[in-house]
Protein backbone atom coordinates (compact mmCIF):
# COMPACT_ATOMS: atom_id res chain seq x y z
CA UNK A 1 0.00 0.00 0.00
CA UNK A 2 1.28 3.49 -0.92
CA UNK A 3 0.87 5.69 1.85
CA UNK A 4 3.07 8.88 1.95
CA UNK A 5 5.40 9.78 5.56
CA UNK A 6 3.31 12.37 6.43
CA UNK A 7 0.05 10.00 6.66
CA UNK A 8 2.00 7.35 8.49
CA UNK A 9 3.29 9.88 10.85
CA UNK A 10 0.27 11.54 11.44
CA UNK A 11 -1.58 7.92 11.70
CA UNK A 12 1.43 6.74 13.98
CA UNK A 13 0.64 9.96 16.58
CA UNK A 14 -3.45 9.65 16.64
CA UNK A 15 -2.30 5.76 16.99
CA UNK A 16 -0.18 6.27 19.98
CA UNK A 17 -2.69 9.00 21.27
CA UNK A 18 -5.55 6.72 21.28
CA UNK A 19 -2.98 3.93 23.10
CA UNK A 20 -2.88 6.62 25.97
CA UNK A 21 -6.25 7.29 26.08
CA UNK A 22 -7.73 3.49 26.00
CA UNK A 23 -5.49 2.74 29.19
CA UNK A 24 -6.87 6.25 30.47
CA UNK A 25 -10.08 4.36 30.28
CA UNK A 26 -9.00 0.91 31.48
CA UNK A 27 -7.87 2.43 34.24
CA UNK A 28 -10.67 4.93 34.66
CA UNK A 29 -13.26 2.10 34.68
CA UNK A 30 -11.16 -0.27 36.74
CA UNK A 31 -11.16 2.70 40.08
CA UNK A 32 -14.98 2.98 39.25
CA UNK A 33 -15.39 -0.55 39.84
CA UNK A 34 -13.25 -1.20 42.28
CA UNK A 35 -12.38 1.86 44.64
CA UNK A 36 -15.37 3.43 44.52
CA UNK A 37 -17.57 -0.03 43.41
CA UNK A 38 -19.97 1.69 41.53
CA UNK A 39 -20.75 4.17 43.32
CA UNK A 40 -20.80 8.20 42.71
CA UNK A 41 -17.34 9.50 43.64
CA UNK A 42 -16.62 13.42 42.72
CA UNK A 43 -12.53 12.19 42.14
CA UNK A 44 -12.91 9.46 39.61
CA UNK A 45 -15.98 10.61 38.02
CA UNK A 46 -14.25 13.96 37.47
CA UNK A 47 -11.39 11.73 36.03
CA UNK A 48 -13.70 9.51 33.77
CA UNK A 49 -15.32 12.54 32.59
CA UNK A 50 -12.00 14.22 31.68
CA UNK A 51 -11.32 11.11 30.01
CA UNK A 52 -14.17 11.15 27.86
CA UNK A 53 -13.91 14.35 26.63
CA UNK A 54 -10.50 13.65 25.96
CA UNK A 55 -12.04 10.80 23.38
CA UNK A 56 -14.45 13.43 22.06
CA UNK A 57 -11.80 16.56 21.85
CA UNK A 58 -9.32 14.13 19.90
CA UNK A 59 -12.05 12.86 17.30
CA UNK A 60 -12.40 16.39 16.59
CA UNK A 61 -9.14 17.35 16.17
CA UNK A 62 -8.59 14.07 13.56
CA UNK A 63 -11.54 15.13 11.97
CA UNK A 64 -10.00 18.55 11.70
CA UNK A 65 -6.95 16.96 10.08
CA UNK A 66 -8.84 14.98 7.78
CA UNK A 67 -10.17 17.75 6.02
CA UNK A 68 -6.39 19.54 5.70
CA UNK A 69 -5.90 23.64 6.31
CA UNK A 70 -9.48 24.72 5.87
CA UNK A 71 -10.36 22.52 8.82
CA UNK A 72 -8.45 22.95 10.86
CA UNK A 73 -8.91 26.75 10.45
CA UNK A 74 -12.47 26.18 10.58
CA UNK A 75 -11.86 23.97 13.95
CA UNK A 76 -9.84 26.85 15.60
CA UNK A 77 -12.06 29.73 14.28
CA UNK A 78 -15.38 28.02 16.27
CA UNK A 79 -13.04 27.25 19.48
CA UNK A 80 -11.75 31.39 19.03
CA UNK A 81 -15.82 31.96 19.10
CA UNK A 82 -16.03 30.29 22.34
CA UNK A 83 -13.38 31.23 24.06
CA UNK A 84 -14.34 34.44 23.36
CA UNK A 85 -17.72 33.98 24.19
CA UNK A 86 -16.95 33.09 27.46
CA UNK A 87 -14.53 35.43 28.65
CA UNK A 88 -16.74 38.68 27.60
CA UNK A 89 -19.25 36.94 29.47
CA UNK A 90 -17.23 37.04 32.52
CA UNK A 91 -16.00 40.74 31.79
CA UNK A 92 -17.74 43.68 33.12
CA UNK A 93 -19.28 45.67 30.53
CA UNK A 94 -21.94 48.34 29.81
CA UNK A 95 -24.25 49.16 27.39
CA UNK A 96 -21.39 51.49 25.58
CA UNK A 97 -19.63 48.85 24.82
CA UNK A 98 -22.51 47.25 22.42
CA UNK A 99 -20.34 48.28 19.70
CA UNK A 100 -17.01 47.05 20.10
CA UNK A 101 -17.94 43.93 21.55
CA UNK A 102 -20.29 43.13 17.99
CA UNK A 103 -17.06 44.72 16.43
CA UNK A 104 -14.80 42.07 18.10
CA UNK A 105 -17.22 39.12 17.37
CA UNK A 106 -18.28 40.18 13.78
CA UNK A 107 -15.11 41.81 12.34
CA UNK A 108 -12.11 40.64 14.60
CA UNK A 109 -12.70 37.13 14.80
CA UNK A 110 -13.75 36.60 11.17
CA UNK A 111 -10.90 39.17 9.54
CA UNK A 112 -8.42 37.21 11.55
CA UNK A 113 -8.94 33.69 10.31
CA UNK A 114 -9.39 35.28 6.57
CA UNK A 115 -5.84 36.48 7.10
CA UNK A 116 -4.90 33.40 8.41
CA UNK A 117 -6.62 31.85 5.67
CA UNK A 118 -4.94 33.39 2.91
CA UNK A 119 -1.49 33.71 5.24
CA UNK A 120 -0.76 37.00 5.16
CA UNK A 121 1.47 36.75 7.74
CA UNK A 122 2.52 40.76 7.74
CA UNK A 123 -1.32 42.04 8.57
CA UNK A 124 -2.53 39.08 11.10
CA UNK A 125 0.74 39.35 13.09
CA UNK A 126 -0.91 42.97 13.70
CA UNK A 127 -3.92 43.29 13.23
CA UNK A 128 -5.58 42.29 16.51
CA UNK A 129 -2.64 44.34 18.68
CA UNK A 130 -2.36 47.70 16.31
CA UNK A 131 -5.62 47.97 14.61
CA UNK A 132 -8.27 46.46 17.05
CA UNK A 133 -6.46 47.97 19.47
CA UNK A 134 -7.31 51.08 18.70
CA UNK A 135 -10.16 51.07 16.85
CA UNK A 136 -12.00 49.31 19.80
CA UNK A 137 -11.85 51.98 22.08
CA UNK A 138 -13.16 54.29 19.54
CA UNK A 139 -15.99 52.63 19.01
CA UNK A 140 -16.27 52.24 23.11
CA UNK A 141 -16.02 56.32 23.30
CA UNK A 142 -18.67 56.66 20.56
CA UNK A 143 -20.71 54.56 22.73
CA UNK A 144 -20.22 57.89 24.92
CA UNK A 145 -19.86 56.45 28.75
CA UNK A 146 -17.17 56.80 30.46
CA UNK A 147 -17.44 54.94 33.75
CA UNK A 148 -14.17 52.90 34.25
CA UNK A 149 -13.87 53.32 30.53
CA UNK A 150 -10.15 52.26 30.72
CA UNK A 151 -10.72 49.33 32.54
CA UNK A 152 -13.77 48.11 29.98
CA UNK A 153 -12.25 48.86 27.25
CA UNK A 154 -8.97 46.68 28.07
CA UNK A 155 -10.93 43.87 29.04
CA UNK A 156 -12.42 43.78 25.51
CA UNK A 157 -8.55 44.49 24.26
CA UNK A 158 -7.44 41.03 26.06
CA UNK A 159 -10.27 39.09 25.26
CA UNK A 160 -9.69 39.57 21.68
CA UNK A 161 -5.54 39.05 22.04
CA UNK A 162 -5.76 35.61 23.97
CA UNK A 163 -9.09 34.72 22.41
CA UNK A 164 -8.74 35.12 19.05
CA UNK A 165 -5.22 36.57 18.87
CA UNK A 166 -3.14 33.84 20.34
CA UNK A 167 -5.61 30.95 19.50
CA UNK A 168 -5.43 31.66 15.59
CA UNK A 169 -1.74 31.03 16.15
CA UNK A 170 -2.02 26.85 16.41
CA UNK A 171 -3.59 27.14 12.55
CA UNK A 172 -0.83 29.66 11.70
CA UNK A 173 1.79 27.18 12.19
CA UNK A 174 0.75 25.77 8.66
CA UNK A 175 1.43 28.34 7.01
CA UNK A 176 5.61 28.46 7.74
CA UNK A 177 7.62 27.18 5.19
CA UNK A 178 10.23 25.21 6.68
CA UNK A 179 12.71 23.53 3.95
CA UNK A 180 12.32 19.77 4.20
CA UNK A 181 9.21 19.45 5.75
CA UNK A 182 6.79 20.86 3.00
CA UNK A 183 3.54 19.38 3.62
CA UNK A 184 3.77 18.09 6.91
CA UNK A 185 3.16 21.44 9.01
CA UNK A 186 0.29 19.67 10.79
CA UNK A 187 2.86 17.99 12.65
CA UNK A 188 3.55 20.83 13.72
CA UNK A 189 0.06 21.40 15.25
CA UNK A 190 0.36 17.95 16.45
CA UNK A 191 3.18 18.54 18.43
CA UNK A 192 1.77 21.50 19.82
CA UNK A 193 -0.90 20.11 21.18
CA UNK A 194 0.29 16.58 22.34
CA UNK A 195 3.23 18.11 24.40
CA UNK A 196 0.88 21.48 26.28
CA UNK A 197 -2.51 19.08 26.78
CA UNK A 198 -0.15 15.92 27.95
CA UNK A 199 2.11 18.73 30.14
CA UNK A 200 -1.31 19.63 31.64
CA UNK A 201 -2.10 15.98 32.20
CA UNK A 202 0.85 14.46 33.69
CA UNK A 203 1.13 18.07 35.80
CA UNK A 204 -2.36 16.62 37.13
CA UNK A 205 -1.22 13.30 37.42
CA UNK A 206 2.13 14.08 39.00
CA UNK A 207 -0.12 16.60 41.03
CA UNK A 208 -2.64 14.21 42.85
CA UNK A 209 -0.19 11.37 43.43
CA UNK A 210 2.67 13.57 45.14
CA UNK A 211 1.70 17.04 45.48
CA UNK A 212 2.63 18.57 48.37
CA UNK A 213 3.58 22.69 48.36
CA UNK A 214 1.32 24.45 46.40
CA UNK A 215 2.88 26.85 44.11
CA UNK A 216 0.42 29.86 43.71
CA UNK A 217 -2.03 28.85 47.01
CA UNK A 218 -3.79 32.29 46.00
CA UNK A 219 -3.94 31.50 42.24
CA UNK A 220 -4.43 27.89 42.01
CA UNK A 221 -5.11 25.31 45.00
CA UNK A 222 -4.30 22.63 42.35
CA UNK A 223 -1.18 23.51 41.64
CA UNK A 224 2.08 21.90 43.37
CA UNK A 225 5.32 22.12 43.00
CA UNK A 226 5.41 17.97 42.73
CA UNK A 227 3.12 18.19 40.12
CA UNK A 228 4.94 21.06 37.89
CA UNK A 229 8.22 19.72 37.81
CA UNK A 230 7.00 16.20 37.18
CA UNK A 231 4.72 17.43 34.86
CA UNK A 232 7.01 19.60 32.85
CA UNK A 233 10.14 17.26 33.36
CA UNK A 234 8.13 14.22 31.72
CA UNK A 235 6.33 16.46 29.12
CA UNK A 236 9.78 17.85 27.98
CA UNK A 237 10.36 13.98 27.52
CA UNK A 238 7.65 13.42 25.57
CA UNK A 239 8.21 15.88 23.26
CA UNK A 240 12.19 14.73 22.80
CA UNK A 241 10.55 11.25 22.02
CA UNK A 242 7.93 13.03 19.53
CA UNK A 243 11.55 14.32 17.32
CA UNK A 244 10.66 11.78 14.68
CA UNK A 245 7.18 13.65 13.53
CA UNK A 246 9.34 17.22 13.72
CA UNK A 247 11.73 18.91 11.99
CA UNK A 248 13.49 19.49 15.03
CA UNK A 249 16.47 16.82 16.68
CA UNK A 250 15.80 15.51 20.10
CA UNK A 251 17.49 18.40 21.63
CA UNK A 252 15.69 21.04 19.47
CA UNK A 253 12.67 19.04 20.44
CA UNK A 254 12.97 19.14 24.29
CA UNK A 255 14.29 22.42 24.37
CA UNK A 256 10.77 23.16 22.26
CA UNK A 257 8.89 21.08 24.38
CA UNK A 258 10.45 22.51 27.77
CA UNK A 259 9.55 26.27 26.38
CA UNK A 260 5.69 25.45 25.33
CA UNK A 261 5.29 23.57 29.18
CA UNK A 262 6.28 26.72 30.83
CA UNK A 263 4.56 28.76 28.87
CA UNK A 264 1.51 26.51 29.10
CA UNK A 265 2.30 27.08 32.90
CA UNK A 266 2.16 30.18 33.31
CA UNK A 267 -0.87 30.54 30.80
CA UNK A 268 -2.91 28.48 33.22
CA UNK A 269 -1.54 30.84 35.93
CA UNK A 270 -2.50 34.20 34.51
CA UNK A 271 -6.21 32.40 33.24
CA UNK A 272 -6.88 31.39 37.12
CA UNK A 273 -5.71 34.82 38.33
CA UNK A 274 -8.53 36.31 36.13
CA UNK A 275 -10.69 34.15 36.82
CA UNK A 276 -10.29 34.49 41.12
CA UNK A 277 -10.76 38.06 39.89
CA UNK A 278 -14.44 37.65 38.98
CA UNK A 279 -15.06 34.91 41.73
CA UNK A 280 -15.89 32.21 39.61
CA UNK A 281 -14.30 28.11 39.14
CA UNK A 282 -14.23 27.86 36.12
CA UNK A 283 -15.15 29.79 32.17
CA UNK A 284 -17.83 27.58 31.54
CA UNK A 285 -19.89 24.39 31.30
CA UNK A 286 -18.74 23.28 27.98
CA UNK A 287 -16.61 20.19 28.14
CA UNK A 288 -17.77 17.93 31.12
CA UNK A 289 -14.92 17.43 33.23
CA UNK A 290 -12.84 20.55 32.36
CA UNK A 291 -14.71 23.47 32.68
CA UNK A 292 -15.25 25.70 29.46
CA UNK A 293 -13.17 26.01 26.32
CA UNK A 294 -11.15 28.33 27.87
CA UNK A 295 -10.33 26.29 31.30
CA UNK A 296 -8.94 23.43 28.69
CA UNK A 297 -7.08 26.18 26.41
CA UNK A 298 -5.48 28.72 29.10
CA UNK A 299 -2.20 26.36 28.26
CA UNK A 300 -2.06 26.38 24.62
CA UNK A 301 -3.48 30.19 24.23
CA UNK A 302 -0.04 31.31 25.79
CA UNK A 303 2.28 28.41 24.34
CA UNK A 304 0.87 29.08 20.83
CA UNK A 305 2.32 32.32 19.98
CA UNK A 306 5.93 31.90 20.97
CA UNK A 307 6.10 28.06 19.71
CA UNK A 308 5.05 29.87 16.39
CA UNK A 309 7.98 32.22 16.33
CA UNK A 310 10.66 30.14 17.46
CA UNK A 311 9.66 28.20 14.45
CA UNK A 312 9.29 31.37 12.68
CA UNK A 313 12.69 33.19 13.83
CA UNK A 314 14.96 29.26 13.56
CA UNK A 315 13.47 27.31 11.02
CA UNK A 316 12.08 29.67 8.13
CA UNK A 317 14.92 31.22 6.07
CA UNK B 1 -53.96 23.27 10.80
CA UNK B 2 -51.14 24.99 8.80
CA UNK B 3 -51.02 27.60 11.41
CA UNK B 4 -50.26 25.61 13.95
CA UNK B 5 -47.43 23.06 12.53
CA UNK B 6 -46.06 26.86 11.20
CA UNK B 7 -46.20 27.47 14.87
CA UNK B 8 -44.43 24.14 16.44
CA UNK B 9 -41.74 24.77 13.26
CA UNK B 10 -41.28 28.26 14.53
CA UNK B 11 -41.22 27.50 18.22
CA UNK B 12 -38.21 25.17 17.36
CA UNK B 13 -36.51 27.53 15.48
CA UNK B 14 -36.50 30.10 17.91
CA UNK B 15 -35.46 27.33 20.71
CA UNK B 16 -32.51 26.60 18.29
CA UNK B 17 -31.51 30.38 17.43
CA UNK B 18 -31.29 31.29 21.05
CA UNK B 19 -29.23 28.31 22.27
CA UNK B 20 -27.12 28.91 19.49
CA UNK B 21 -26.81 32.69 20.12
CA UNK B 22 -26.46 32.45 24.22
CA UNK B 23 -25.36 28.93 24.44
CA UNK B 24 -27.97 28.71 27.08
CA UNK B 25 -28.20 26.89 29.95
CA UNK B 26 -30.47 25.84 32.74
CA UNK B 27 -29.58 25.52 36.39
CA UNK B 28 -32.00 24.22 38.23
CA UNK B 29 -30.69 25.02 42.44
CA UNK B 30 -33.43 24.86 44.48
CA UNK B 31 -35.86 22.98 42.62
CA UNK B 32 -36.63 19.92 39.86
CA UNK B 33 -38.85 20.43 36.81
CA UNK B 34 -42.39 19.29 37.66
CA UNK B 35 -45.52 18.72 36.27
CA UNK B 36 -47.06 20.65 38.88
CA UNK B 37 -48.71 23.99 38.30
CA UNK B 38 -46.51 26.72 38.65
CA UNK B 39 -45.80 30.32 38.50
CA UNK B 40 -42.48 31.12 37.61
CA UNK B 41 -41.15 34.85 38.35
CA UNK B 42 -38.27 35.86 36.73
CA UNK B 43 -35.76 39.72 36.23
CA UNK B 44 -36.77 41.28 33.16
CA UNK B 45 -34.48 43.22 31.48
CA UNK B 46 -35.03 42.02 27.27
CA UNK B 47 -37.48 41.22 25.12
CA UNK B 48 -35.81 37.35 24.90
CA UNK B 49 -36.63 36.84 28.95
CA UNK B 50 -39.49 34.77 28.74
CA UNK B 51 -38.05 33.07 25.22
CA UNK B 52 -35.21 32.43 27.15
CA UNK B 53 -36.98 31.01 30.20
CA UNK B 54 -39.39 28.82 27.89
CA UNK B 55 -36.53 27.41 26.06
CA UNK B 56 -34.75 26.23 29.11
CA UNK B 57 -38.24 24.33 30.60
CA UNK B 58 -37.93 20.64 29.15
CA UNK B 59 -40.07 19.85 26.47
CA UNK B 60 -43.71 18.87 28.31
CA UNK B 61 -43.48 21.43 30.54
CA UNK B 62 -42.77 24.04 27.88
CA UNK B 63 -46.47 22.97 26.14
CA UNK B 64 -48.42 23.58 30.14
CA UNK B 65 -46.27 26.92 30.24
CA UNK B 66 -47.66 30.88 29.02
CA UNK B 67 -45.90 33.51 29.32
CA UNK B 68 -47.43 36.82 30.02
CA UNK B 69 -46.48 39.67 27.79
CA UNK B 70 -47.64 42.96 27.17
CA UNK B 71 -50.83 43.11 24.55
CA UNK B 72 -49.44 47.07 23.02
CA UNK B 73 -46.16 45.09 22.01
CA UNK B 74 -47.51 41.62 21.21
CA UNK B 75 -50.12 42.51 18.78
CA UNK B 76 -49.01 45.27 17.28
CA UNK B 77 -47.81 43.34 13.79
CA UNK B 78 -48.77 40.41 12.25
CA UNK B 79 -45.13 38.72 12.87
CA UNK B 80 -45.48 39.11 16.61
CA UNK B 81 -49.16 37.95 16.83
CA UNK B 82 -48.21 35.15 15.15
CA UNK B 83 -45.04 34.88 17.56
CA UNK B 84 -46.83 36.08 20.66
CA UNK B 85 -50.14 34.14 20.33
CA UNK B 86 -49.48 31.12 18.37
CA UNK B 87 -46.15 30.02 19.10
CA UNK B 88 -45.79 31.03 22.96
CA UNK B 89 -49.57 31.14 23.36
CA UNK B 90 -48.67 33.86 25.48
CA UNK B 91 -51.28 35.24 27.92
CA UNK B 92 -52.18 39.04 26.45
CA UNK B 93 -51.97 41.49 29.11
CA UNK B 94 -53.23 44.99 28.67
CA UNK B 95 -50.77 47.74 30.47
CA UNK B 96 -52.57 50.57 29.56
CA UNK B 97 -54.85 50.87 32.23
CA UNK B 98 -58.04 51.33 29.87
CA UNK B 99 -59.90 48.20 31.69
CA UNK B 100 -60.75 46.60 28.88
CA UNK B 101 -60.12 42.88 29.38
CA UNK B 102 -59.38 42.97 32.84
CA UNK B 103 -56.89 44.46 34.64
CA UNK B 104 -53.80 42.43 34.71
CA UNK B 105 -53.26 40.50 38.04
CA UNK B 106 -57.07 39.50 37.22
CA UNK B 107 -56.38 38.29 33.57
CA UNK B 108 -53.28 35.79 35.54
CA UNK B 109 -55.60 34.70 38.11
CA UNK B 110 -58.30 33.52 35.63
CA UNK B 111 -55.48 31.66 34.15
CA UNK B 112 -54.33 29.83 37.16
CA UNK B 113 -57.32 29.04 38.20
CA UNK B 114 -57.89 27.60 34.65
CA UNK B 115 -54.76 24.96 35.46
CA UNK B 116 -52.49 27.05 33.23
CA UNK B 117 -48.43 27.76 34.31
CA UNK B 118 -47.11 30.77 33.67
CA UNK B 119 -44.04 32.81 33.41
CA UNK B 120 -44.44 36.78 34.91
CA UNK B 121 -41.93 39.90 35.53
CA UNK B 122 -42.94 41.03 38.68
CA UNK B 123 -41.55 44.22 37.59
CA UNK B 124 -43.93 44.93 35.82
CA UNK B 125 -41.73 46.44 33.15
CA UNK B 126 -38.92 46.10 31.67
CA UNK B 127 -35.30 47.06 33.66
CA UNK B 128 -33.23 49.00 30.93
CA UNK B 129 -31.42 50.99 33.52
CA UNK B 130 -28.49 50.10 35.32
CA UNK B 131 -30.22 49.01 38.56
CA UNK B 132 -29.97 44.91 39.22
CA UNK B 133 -33.76 44.46 39.97
CA UNK B 134 -36.64 47.08 40.13
CA UNK B 135 -38.80 47.18 43.33
CA UNK B 136 -41.41 44.71 42.49
CA UNK B 137 -45.19 45.22 41.93
CA UNK B 138 -47.99 43.85 43.98
CA UNK B 139 -49.22 41.21 41.42
CA UNK B 140 -46.87 38.69 42.47
CA UNK B 141 -48.74 39.30 46.55
CA UNK B 142 -51.86 39.20 45.14
CA UNK B 143 -51.67 36.13 42.77
CA UNK B 144 -49.98 34.12 45.73
CA UNK B 145 -53.29 35.20 47.69
CA UNK B 146 -55.63 34.16 45.29
CA UNK B 147 -53.91 30.93 44.25
CA UNK B 148 -52.21 29.68 46.99
CA UNK B 149 -51.74 25.88 45.57
CA UNK B 150 -49.70 27.31 42.84
CA UNK B 151 -45.77 26.81 43.32
CA UNK B 152 -44.22 29.60 42.76
CA UNK B 153 -40.80 29.41 41.61
CA UNK B 154 -38.02 32.48 41.46
CA UNK B 155 -36.19 32.58 38.30
CA UNK B 156 -33.04 34.76 37.35
CA UNK B 157 -31.80 34.91 34.05
CA UNK B 158 -28.52 35.92 33.73
CA UNK B 159 -26.41 38.24 31.23
CA UNK B 160 -29.12 38.59 28.61
CA UNK B 161 -29.43 41.86 29.12
CA UNK B 162 -26.10 42.52 27.47
CA UNK B 163 -26.97 40.07 24.68
CA UNK B 164 -29.38 43.03 22.83
CA UNK B 165 -29.18 45.76 24.83
CA UNK B 166 -31.90 48.76 24.62
CA UNK B 167 -31.66 50.31 21.06
CA UNK B 168 -29.46 48.13 19.53
CA UNK B 169 -29.54 46.45 16.13
CA UNK B 170 -27.18 43.11 16.72
CA UNK B 171 -27.11 40.65 19.07
CA UNK B 172 -23.82 39.57 21.25
CA UNK B 173 -23.47 35.74 21.33
CA UNK B 174 -23.02 35.50 25.19
CA UNK B 175 -23.49 33.28 27.12
CA UNK B 176 -26.38 33.32 29.50
CA UNK B 177 -27.52 31.06 32.21
CA UNK B 178 -31.71 30.61 33.90
CA UNK B 179 -31.38 29.42 37.12
CA UNK B 180 -34.38 28.13 38.84
CA UNK B 181 -34.79 28.84 42.46
CA UNK B 182 -36.29 27.17 45.86
CA UNK B 183 -40.50 27.69 45.75
CA UNK B 184 -41.49 29.90 47.72
CA UNK B 185 -44.88 30.12 49.23
CA UNK B 186 -47.07 33.25 51.12
CA UNK B 187 -47.04 32.64 54.64
CA UNK B 188 -50.03 32.32 57.27
CA UNK B 189 -50.72 36.17 57.65
CA UNK B 190 -47.49 37.61 55.79
CA UNK B 191 -48.44 40.73 54.36
CA UNK B 192 -47.73 42.10 51.12
CA UNK B 193 -44.08 44.37 52.26
CA UNK B 194 -42.91 41.28 53.87
CA UNK B 195 -43.91 38.61 50.78
CA UNK B 196 -42.53 40.95 48.07
CA UNK B 197 -39.00 41.83 50.07
CA UNK B 198 -38.57 37.90 50.53
CA UNK B 199 -39.70 37.12 47.01
CA UNK B 200 -37.21 39.86 45.45
CA UNK B 201 -34.57 38.30 48.39
CA UNK B 202 -35.34 34.58 46.41
CA UNK B 203 -34.56 36.32 43.36
CA UNK B 204 -31.22 38.10 43.74
CA UNK B 205 -30.25 34.80 45.63
CA UNK B 206 -29.63 33.32 42.00
CA UNK B 207 -27.56 35.98 40.98
CA UNK B 208 -23.80 34.02 40.64
CA UNK B 209 -21.84 35.14 42.57
CA UNK B 210 -19.33 37.27 40.48
CA UNK B 211 -22.88 39.30 40.17
CA UNK B 212 -23.43 39.54 44.02
CA UNK B 213 -21.63 42.50 45.08
CA UNK B 214 -22.37 45.57 42.77
CA UNK B 215 -19.41 46.58 40.93
CA UNK B 216 -19.48 49.92 42.36
CA UNK B 217 -19.10 48.93 45.55
CA UNK B 218 -16.38 46.85 44.92
CA UNK B 219 -14.39 49.40 43.27
CA UNK B 220 -15.26 51.29 46.51
CA UNK B 221 -14.38 48.87 48.64
CA UNK B 222 -10.72 48.48 47.46
CA UNK B 223 -9.79 52.05 46.60
CA UNK B 224 -7.80 53.13 49.68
Amino acid sequence: MNISPFTQTTLQLFGGVAGVLILASAIGATLKWRVAQGRPHSVIDNLNARVNAWWLMVAVIGLAFAFGKGGVIVLFYLISFYALREFISLAYTRRGDHHAIAAAFYIGLPVQYFLVWIEWYGLYSIFIPVYAFLVLPILAAVGGDTQRFLERTSKIQWGLMICVFCISHVPALLTLQIPGFEGRNLLLIAFLVIVVQGSDVLQYVWGKLFGKRKVAPELSPSKTWEGLVGGVASATALGAALYWATPFNPWQAALMALTICLMGFFGGLVMSAIKRDRGVKDWGSMIEGHGGMLDRLDSVIFAAPIYFHALRYWWVP
Amino acid sequence: MLRRALAVVAGKLIIGAAGLLTGVRAIWSGTTPKAEQTLYFANHTSHGDFVLLWATLPPDLRALTRPVAGQDYWMASKVRQFIGADVFNALMIRRDGSGQGGNPVDQMKEALEGGDSLIMFPEGTRNTGDEILLPLKSGLYHLARACPTVRLVPVWIENLKRVLPKGTLVPIPLACTVRFGTPIQLAEGEDKTGFLARARAAMLDLRPEYDRVPEQEKAAATTP
